[in-house]
């Protein structure tokens, strides 16, 4: 009988969609990248294709990533990166899901220290983060601008030995993100 | 009781599924992407796969084809003796590619083209394939007695290679050749040859794979003493660069060497130990300084 109840709740609510006061920032343009320093050599590579979305009624912040889109200046970095570090054939996208722990009021203009806390998925694996960043919210726009670090074993992505030296067991992100308002 | 569990039950869904919504919102990346790394190198072993050189990147390319494990061991099964290939080989963009080399066996220079006419999508099935063009000319320098016109000492080759990647660590080739030699070494040798390349990737671990690679001439083209070029190898990745380690019955480099002029046979040990080495260098300025 519960689980009866239970499936046909699920149709019910689960069918339903956002709230109906959802106010939906669609991110217009987007640049990730990152950046590995070590004494032998410097890796970074840029992604302009990010897509992502802030509901700012309740603070919900979703980011999705295609892996295969990051630009390295050295192509067979590139295909290395793919191929056996994130393996974008069985990973495509590194997501960010998340909510703003600060509460914001977005109808008013200013810069925002914000942080989000949620699941970052790279490379198949979950990590719970509360990642910092700041808001420049404006007339129907919104500027993210946000830096960290991801640690390769938090993510399963190993480096063999023999390449240890060449690449940073930690990497720094920077995202920066500009939303325009999409859906009242 | 129950009903207090059954009303949290109902809730819990709807509460993962408004953020999971707005991530449904999100579309898939329209960018059409296409597979990399068909094969890890731009040589299969001997000859070449499809994969080209990236955009404004040079790769500087050594190779190295010992004497015949048969020598036995006062040449340290041929250890003693060493052919080398230099090459220079860089990409005006993702599709295009030039390249030269210089080899110490008949001191040929080589030059050659390659263009990715068609490229296997990665995220459908839109092209399943892709097939790449080379084409390449090259001339023996080692002096000869009588001497031979520079006509006489050039050789031309171009070839279709198709390939197809099947799943991440498996992929085929296949190349249909055709050669030219102006002057066959072999006095009933057609001049024009035709042959078919088959090779094969199979990846034993992320960074590690094995090839074989196998040139099959139709026959009545040339003479029975020389025999077809089969290698195999173990392409090792080391972030950066792509070491091959192999064996072949080649001496030669250039298609004219190894596909129309093998003279090894894998029976009678005639073996060659070898390896490939590249260094891929990037000339993308605007990229390096942006950040």
């Amino acid at each position: 009988m519960v689980k009866k109840l239970f499936i046909i709740a699920f149709f019910c609510f689960g069918g339903s969609i956002l709230p109906v006061e959802a106010q939906l920032y669609t991110a217009k343009n987007s640049e990730v990248d990152f950046f590995s320093k070590t004494p032998i050599e410097d890796i970074k590579a840029l992604n302009t294709k990010s897509s992502s979305i802030i509901n700012t009624a309740n603070g919900e912040i979703v980011v999705k990533i295609p892996v295969d889109q990051f630009q390295f200046s050295n192509k067979l970095m590139q295909q290395h990166f793919n191929e056996n570090y994130l393996e974008s054939e069985k990973y495509p996208y590194a997501t960010f899901k998340g909510k703003i722990n600060e509460v914001i009021n977005f109808t008013k203009t200013g810069v925002y220290e914000v942080s989000a806390s949620g699941i970052l998925n790279i490379h198949g694996v979950n990590q719970e983060r509360t990642i910092k960043g700041s808001l420049t919210v404006g007339d129907g726009i919104i500027n993210l601008n946000s830096k960290f670090d991801v640690l390769l074993i938090d993510h399963k992505i190993d480096i063999p030995k023999l390449v240890f030296k060449k690449i940073a067991e930690k990497i720094a992100v920077s995202a920066r993100v500009t939303y325009i308002l999409s859906k009242k | 009781m129950k009903r207090i569990y059954l009303i949290l039950l109902l809730l819990i869904p709807q509460a993962l599924k408004a953020q999971d919504e707005l991530m449904d919102l999100l579309s898939d990346s329209t960018e059409v992407s296409y597979k990399s790394g068909t094969f890890k190198a731009n040589r299969i072993i001997n000859g070449h796969s499809v994969e080209t050189v990236g955009k404004k990147n040079l790769d500087f390319v050594i190779s190295h084809r010992f004497d015949r494990l048969n020598r036995g061991f006062d040449e340290f099964f041929g250890l003693d003796a060493a052919t080398i290939r230099l090459g220079l080989e860089y990409g005006i963009n993702d599709r295009l590619m030039v390249g030269m080399g210089r080899s110490s066996y008949q001191k040929v220079y080589d030059y050659f083209g390659k263009y990715k006419l068609l490229r296997q999508t990665s995220n459908s099935e839109k092209i399943p394939l892709s097939l790449t063009l080379v084409s390449g000319y090259a001339i023996r320098t080692q002096k000869t007695n009588p001497s031979l016109s520079s006509f006489d000492r050039s050789s031309y080759f171009g070839q279709f290679l198709l390939a197809r990647k099947f799943d991440a660590g498996f992929s085929l080739q296949v190349s249909p050749t055709l050669i030219h030699r102006n002057r066959p070494d072999t006095f009933n040798d057609s001049e024009t040859v035709f042959s078919t390349g088959f090779a094969g990737m199979y990846k034993i671990s992320k960074r590690a794979s094995i090839n074989g690679e196998y040139n099959y001439v139709l026959p009545n083209q040339i003479d029975d003493s020389y025999t077809n070029n089969f290698s195999f190898s173990l392409d090792l990745e080391t972030g950066g660069h792509v070491f091959q380690l192999l064996f072949t019955n080649s001496f030669g480099m250039t298609e004219r060497q190894f596909i129309t002029e093998t003279n090894g046979g894998w029976g009678k040990g005639d073996i060659h130990f070898g390896f490939n080495i590249s260094r891929t260098f990037s000339f993308e300025k605007k990229n390096k300084n942006k950040w």
